[in-house]
């Protein structure tokens, strides 16, 4: 414990000593976060110092290993820079998905040559990553994928189309399911395979969503050759890998519903509906939010707690799909009342008095929080056949 | 504090589970139930409790007691709940121990904290006076006479009130109904002239009583804590047992839950087990969840009250009203699940859905936490 309460003291002033003082205000948009890549332009000196910084700390990715370019932390000490960093309102330095679902992938299926390679790129921010998972016509039922890729002796051919890749147009590499036998048992003929984005044969294109914004591609992959050396794991043993990436992908969407917002949903009713005696003037509105901040505090618990079990041993590995349904409904729920507490104000589309209708697209945003990364149905079938052991689900 | 049990806790849990399996299983409440037992619970059952040390469980060791905690007392709140055992736990280990070591004076500490212990005295907490829980709203009141006071008036759902030996009352010295100053918290022995309890037949078959005070005279030195202060005590108090019942809602509908799975994996209809059927394997998931969730926000809440007790409002506030709501839907899945089976009186499940509407009224239920938790946030 001493160690600890040491290592919480140095990370403060090391925070306070390095932290840019423009990298301590909280992100206002989608372009205050730094995701890094090759064509990444940093918003500000601030914003590459403080990813410099932080990189060559290894607190990019504080619990890998040092080899790989990380911090290594142990659990409690990552916990204490957590702490830290929000106590002094610093921004994440990077964040990708090369962080939050392929390292953590590769840490435990990929060799020593492909760690070496990837992992300290991800953490110095150097390579983008997107996810090749779903296509067209494989959504919920993910193992059903098409995408071919053939076996040409050095390289595989790789042949299809991935739809719902986030941010494929601006990503560097792609970590990405094929299929290797197209006639094994579905789950038996997946690959898990890396491929650099400027590949000849790679294409994308932007959808744009009911938010107007598109953070989404589709991908198309036309005789694309990618290296042998880029498989992951043994050859059609990719569902197991593309499972295990799958329960941090929850994790992390899990986790959007519980970020820290500058307003409570109490003081933007308070604002627009006004009150009476101390209490909001809409009771039926008010009633509604106190239940809200209920679940929305229990669940911060809940997640709170499945790491203490983790740590413990007690962690049901399931679990990530309970965090995944629960977080992701109650985030659509907090919308709702912020669009409801919001009234006509929360319906501006443009202009910058609603700072571009932020509100109302990130109400609309939140929608795919239940569908991305497995639907909520598909959370539920989970852990009726995982955790409860229903039969036949 | 990690958001699990330690060893020596889950040890107790373990021991808990076991003892009362086997000395109080839900058949031992039925048995209560069918021979219209006068007090309503087992003395025999009560002096084992007291021998496994849970009556002092709460209690200081300067008193006899064993000096763990609120996670410790809804470890074993939590596995009375498992079984529906009815026991002066709650009333006298939880609420009149907590009363008493937090805010009596060191002779009422020494009178009452060892009888506690001991298993010689049933106490309790008297404050509701409406059907629905509003402590500030309290009108009771306690006159000045002499050196002491005369108290006038009635409380309602008294838990173990027509066994108990010493009533907690809260009354209005001061103010008006509304004001949290004002009140004050008394030590009345249940046999003063004056007091009457009428026991509450109650649907859970669990024990409750309505008491009258008739010009019941109170000397100054049964004042618990300080006159017209007694809201700084009572808050406490009534967090502890709020926090106490919502892990005994925790347990009842973890077992009604445990029980319904059970049901839907052996339950065959259209030539399949009806756990089959994703209507039901989707609903019984979502629960589940409830669950989950409910027990990460009653296990802070316990721990809150063991760390930084005059800060336990909010976090108290939302485990009761969590446990309230995902207990309700537990027991209501329940009996649906099980169908016509679940309507009868023979099948266990409907005793649970009686035991949680009681444990959602008591200390206030999911509406009155959730106004307070808006109240504690200022909107």
């Amino acid at each position: 414990m001493e160690n600890l309460e040491n290592f919480r003291k140095e990370t403060r002033a090391w925070l306070e000593a390095n932290c840019p003082a423009e990298m301590r205000r909280a992100t206002q948009t989608e372009e205050d976060a730094c995701w890094g890549g090759r064509h990444w332009k940093f918003q500000s000196d601030a914003q590459r110092q403080w990813l410099e910084r932080m990189a060559a700390k290894g607190w990019t990715v504080p619990e890998w290993p040092r080899e790989y370019g990380g911090g290594g932390l142990s659990r409690d000490e990552a916990k204490i820079l957590r702490q830290e960093m929000s106590a002094l309102g610093c921004r994440p330095p990077l964040q990708s998905f090369g962080i939050w679902m392929l390292g953590p992938a590769l840490l435990k299926y990929g060799s020593e040559e492909q760690k070496r390679e990837h992992l300290p790129k991800i953490a110095r921010g150097e390579i983008r990553w997107c996810q090749g998972y779903s296509e067209p016509g494989s959504g919920s039922d993910l193992a059903s994928l098409q995408t071919r890729a053939e076996d040409k002796g050095d390289q595989f051919l790789v042949n299809g189309s991935k739809i719902w890749t986030s941010y494929a147009d601006k990503a560097d590499w792609i970590f990405c399911l094929v299929r290797t036998d197209p006639n094994a048992p579905k789950h038996e003929g997946i690959s898990f395979i890396l491929f650099d984005m400027e590949s000849a044969g790679v294409s994308t294109k932007p959808i744009t969503l009911i938010s107007g914004a598109s953070p989404f591609c589709q991908t198309f992959f036309d005789d694309v050759l990618v290296p042998k050396a880029n498989l992951v794991g043994k050859l059609n043993k990719g569902w197991d890998i593309a499972k295990y990436l799958l329960t941090h992908e929850r994790d992390m969407i899990g986790g959007m519903g519980t970020t820290s917002e500058s307003r409570s949903l109490g003081q933007i009713a308070t604002d627009t509906v006004g009150t009476d005696n101390g209490v909001l003037a809409d009771t039926v509105l008010r009633g509604q939010i106190a239940a809200f901040e209920i679940d929305a505090l229990a669940f911060r618990l809940t997640m709170e707690r499945a790491g203490d079990m983790a740590k413990v041993g007690q962690a049901h590995p399931a679990v990530s799909s309970l965090l995944k349904y629960y977080g992701t409904e109650l985030n659509k729920r907090r919308m709702e009342l912020v669009m409801s507490a919001g009234g006509t104000d929360a319906l501006e589309w443009e202009g910058e008095r609603s700072r571009e209708g932020r509100t109302a697209r990130a109400w609309l945003r939140s929608k795919a929080n239940s569908i991305e990364g497995g639907t909520s149905e598909v959370q539920l079938n989970i852990i009726a056949k995982r955790i409860l052991g229903l039969p036949g689900a | 504090m990690a958001l699990v049990l330690n060893d020596e806790q889950t040890m107790l849990r373990d021991n808990a589970r076991g003892f009362l399996a086997k000395n109080a299983p839900i058949a031992h409440l039925r048995a209560l139930r069918d021979k219209r037992d006068a007090d309503g619970f087992s003395r025999a059952l009560w002096k084992d409790f007291v021998e496994l040390g849970w009556a002092g469980i709460l209690v200081p060791q300067d008193y006899g007691g064993l000096e763990l905690g609120y996670v410790e007392a809804g470890v074993v709140m939590e596995e009375l709940g498992r079984t529906l055992t009815p026991s002066p736990f709650l009333s006298t280990a939880v609420l009149a121990a907590t009363a008493i070591a937090r805010g009596g004076n060191e002779q009422q500490k020494k009178s009452y904290l060892p009888k506690i212990v001991a298993g010689e005295l049933i106490a309790t907490l008297a404050v509701d006076e409406t059907a629905k829980h509003h402590p500030e709203k309290i009108a009771m009141p306690a006159v000045r006479a002499g050196n002491g006071f005369k108290l006038s008036g009635a409380k309602t759902f008294v838990i173990d009130g027509h066994v108990a030996n010493l009533l907690i009352v809260a009354a209005r010295t001061s103010g008006k109904a509304g004001d949290t100053s004002g009140l004050t918290l008394f030590l009345i022995d249940a046999k003063a002239v004056g007091v009457r309890a009428e026991r509450t037949s109650t649907v859970d078959t669990h024990n409750a009583a309505r008491i009258t005070f008739d010009d019941v005279s109170v000397g100054a030195d049964n004042v618990l804590g300080k006159i017209d202060a007694g809201w700084d005590v009572l808050e406490g108090v009534l967090n502890a047992g709020r926090a106490a019942v919502a892990a005994e809602m925790v347990g009842a509908s973890e077992e009604a839950f445990s029980h319904t799975v059970t049901y839907l994996k052996e339950r065959k209809q259209f030539g399949k087990a009806i756990g089959e059927f994703q209507a039901l394997q989707h609903r019984a998931a979502h629960l589940y969840c409830e669950l989950e969730v409910t027990r990460a926000a009653m296990l802070k809440a316990l721990q809150t009250l063991d760390d930084s007790y005059d800060r336990s409002g909010a976090i108290v506030s939302v485990a009761k009203a969590r446990a309230g709501l995902s207990a309700t839907l537990a027991v209501q899945e329940a009996v649906q699940m099980h169908g016509g089976i679940g309507m009868t009186d023979e099948f266990d499940i409907g005793l649970f859905m009686k035991r949680i509407r009681v444990c959602q009224e008591l200390f206030g239920d999911s509406n009155f936490h959730a106004d307070r938790l808006a109240r504690l946030n200022r909107y």
